[in-house]
């Protein structure tokens, strides 16, 4: 059984003031430094035990990367050391080292003696990988004529045709399509069964809250917070929230998708969040969770009748739920200027998995045609994960099964 | 605290992960023969119809058409015929070997930096991928060159063979070499262009097309500074007037192929860790 300690782990990257100062610190002799260094990560000190699952998570730039390289062996400490044992597979990039102008064979059998396998043990994993990786004729193919998807599926066949004692997964998971998706994570639980320990990171919530025992949520260099995957998801979420509510504009920007605000401005959107049932914002929602959506809406001018409506979208843009006060029976009559109000929708979250985006629009009567206050597209953004059997489509009906 | 070289294995644990990996090894030696004639029509006929050009190209011009000829060459008839031609080929075969073993290794760690950055496996692999690749291109040269001297009666005999002490010098030589420039190459990339600067010069102040006898007193005492000198006379010894090396001449190179090997092993041995975080 193998496991994995880091003490004290750093990492620091040298940073010098000019091109020339290396190389006065190289020659001059008894020269102080000249470099400062740049630290990335400090003070790491987690253990993964034998068998068990940990997910590293944390936002771009919070060193998990680097994390993992030091512990594949790749990139060297600057403080603290890594202690593992066991044969270790790191799955860091899918496909380097392969070259175009060779058959997948060759290329396989090139990865394969870059993990250090001789070419007899190749030779004997050969058909278990040409099965996984299910690229049929191509694999005599040059790797030239292959689609980054096939090339991953070569490549991941390779990496993990025998199982090791500590597996290292880099994202490398995220190409490829669902189906192969599907494919590697059963692997990868297989191996679990066998006692396989699995250190993975990911951006994707999902693969975390599926498949880890444990996750590791990295901010700034340093461990935020270690525990219950879930509790790390959320903890994750609010460190996000957190961040929205300091650049708000920047989120905007970010969001990729053009973020339509128009309408007259009798009446505007203050504030818009999901929350769960402790009233915390939320940006994951689980498959059937009780969620409530809050909005906070003021009049900036005397309203005869005022409807706020809301539309679920799924990440097509195609509708999945709408209503508005006016269908809800809740129209608001004659609101002074100055007015705010807040509105509270609570529902049960039966989304399917996958990323939604909220519109909202504020007007009057049942619809918004007549006088349009406000419209806003993409006011919120969220993903719902989840944690149920597995299902497919944008809604979760749960049946209940009478076979006769 | 502070333990960057914890990681760094010494000379016997590198020894013995170079041998675990030699399918590695072996591979990619195998991969970067067939690489680059992997897309032509003639395919493997192509590097053995390049260096039997240059063969004939020598062996004609210089026999044939300048008539050149060495002063103090052994023998008479067709070994003074081809005297000069032999005289260039090996000194231009020793010097390819040796450029080709130096400019390769310094850039080795440069062009892997894809492998290094996301792959544990043994660094050193590299520059005995070098050696290996320069020692299969040597040994198609050098076999056609030597059936050359065999057709054309210019054998040499038994002092062949002191060829390969004489290689094992060169190799050792500039793969000391070639690995301090490739590590040195990483943080000051400057290196890499002065020494392709360098290398032209080198080959000039090398006697290779010239032999040192007809150099003007100064420049001849310059180009005994060279170490490369004594050793491509050692060889054109063997080749063109049939003798056995003056050996006590290469003490020279050895001390310094042996000190550039310690240092090579050194530097890369405490750089190896920073190295990556700067590819």
């Amino acid at each position: 059984m193998s496991q994995i300690i880091v003490r004290n782990l750093g990492k620091a990257y040298k940073r010098y003031p000019s091109k020339w100062s290396r190389l006065a610190e190289w020659i001059v002799p008894l020269s102080k430094d000249r470099h400062t260094l740049n630290w990335v990560l400090q003070d790491l000190n987690f253990t993964v035990n034998p068998g068990e699952a940990v997910g590293i998570i944390g936002v771009n730039g919070a060193g998990k990367s680097t994390l993992l390289k030091m512990i594949s062996g790749t990139s060297q400490p600057t403080t603290g050391s890594v202690e593992m044992s066991g044969k270790v597979a790191a799955l860091l990039e899918l496909g380097i080292g392969f070259h175009p102008d060779f058959t997948g064979r060759q290329n396989a059998y090139m990865a394969g003696q870059l993990l250090g396998y001789s070419v007899d043990q190749i030779t004997a994993m050969m058909p278990a990988i040409e099965e996984f990786a299910e690229i049929g004729e191509y694999i005599d193919q040059p790797v030239r004529f292959y689609s980054s998807g096939m090339q991953m599926r070569l490549a991941f066949s390779v990496a993990t045709a025998e199982r090791p004692d500590v597996l290292i997964v880099d994202e490398a998971l995220s190409v490829g399509d669902t189906y192969f998706t599907h494919k590697c994570f059963d692997r990868i639980r297989e191996f679990r069964k066998h006692g396989t320990t699995l250190l993975i990171v990911s951006h994707d919530k999902m693969a975390i809250q599926s498949i880890c025992d444990r996750a590791i949520l990295l901010n700034q260099g340093k461990v935020a917070i270690e525990g219950q995957p879930e509790m790390v998801m959320d903890y994750y979420n609010a460190l996000l929230a957190d961040r929205e509510n300091q650049n708000v504009r920047q989120e905007i920007t970010q969001s990729g998708k053009v973020k339509t605000t128009s309408g007259s401005g009798e009446a505007t959107i203050l504030d818009v969040a999901l929350l769960n049932n402790e009233g915390k914002r939320i940006e994951v929602v689980q498959v059937a969770q009780e969620i409530t959506l809050s909005t906070k809406v003021r009049c900036n001018q005397a309203i005869d009748e005022l409807v706020l409506g809301y539309m679920f979208k799924d990440r097509l843009g195609l509708p999945v739920y709408g209503t508005n006060t006016f269908h809800l029976n809740k129209t608001l009559k004659n609101l002074a200027a100055g007015t705010e109000i807040e509105f509270n929708f609570r529902f049960i979250a039966n989304f399917g998995p996958g990323t939604y985006s909220l519109a909202l629009s504020l007007h009057a009567s049942d619809n918004h045609i007549a006088s349009n206050y406000e419209w806003r597209d993409h006011a919120l953004v969220f993903t719902v994960i989840n944690s149920k059997e597995h299902f497919e489509g944008v809604a979760w009906l749960p049946p209940t099964v009478e076979i006769k | 605290m502070l333990n960057n070289q914890s990681r760094s294995p010494g000379l016997f644990a590198s020894i013995a992960s170079l041998w675990q990996y030699r399918a590695f090894i072996l591979g990619s030696t195998k991969r970067e023969f067939q690489t680059k004639y992997k897309n032509s029509l003639l395919g493997f006929a192509w590097p053995i119809i390049n260096p039997l050009a240059l063969i004939l190209v020598y062996a004609l011009v210089f026999s044939k058409v300048m008539g050149a000829r060495l002063p103090g060459a052994a023998g008479e008839g067709s070994s003074g015929l081809y005297s000069y031609s032999i005289y260039l080929c090996i000194g231009v075969i020793v010097w390819t070997l040796f450029s080709e073993l130096t400019s390769r290794a310094q850039v080795a760690f440069l062009e892997n930096a894809n492998l290094l950055k996301k792959l544990n496996f043994p660094r050193l692999c590299l520059p005995v991928i070098v050696i290996l690749n320069a020692g299969l291109n040597f040994i198609i040269i050098f076999s056609l060159f030597t059936l050359f001297l065999l057709v054309t009666d210019n054998f040499p005999g038994y002092c062949f063979f002191a060829v390969i002490p004489l290689l094992v010098i060169l190799v050792a030589f500039s793969i000391g070499l070639g690995m301090t420039l490739g590590v040195l190459n990483v943080f000051f990339r400057d290196i890499g262009y002065f020494y392709s600067v360098a290398l032209q010069f080198w080959f000039w102040l090398t006697p290779i097309v010239y032999s040192t006898n007809i150099l003007p007193e100064k420049i001849r005492f310059l180009v005994s500074f060279n170490p490369l000198t004594n050793l491509l006379v050692a060889f054109q010894g063997i080749f063109v007037n049939h003798q056995m090396p003056d050996w006590s001449s290469l003490w020279f190179i050895c001390v310094l192929a042996v000190l550039l090997n310690i240092n090579g092993f050194r530097l890369f041995r405490k750089r190896s860790g920073e190295m990556v975080d700067l590819l």
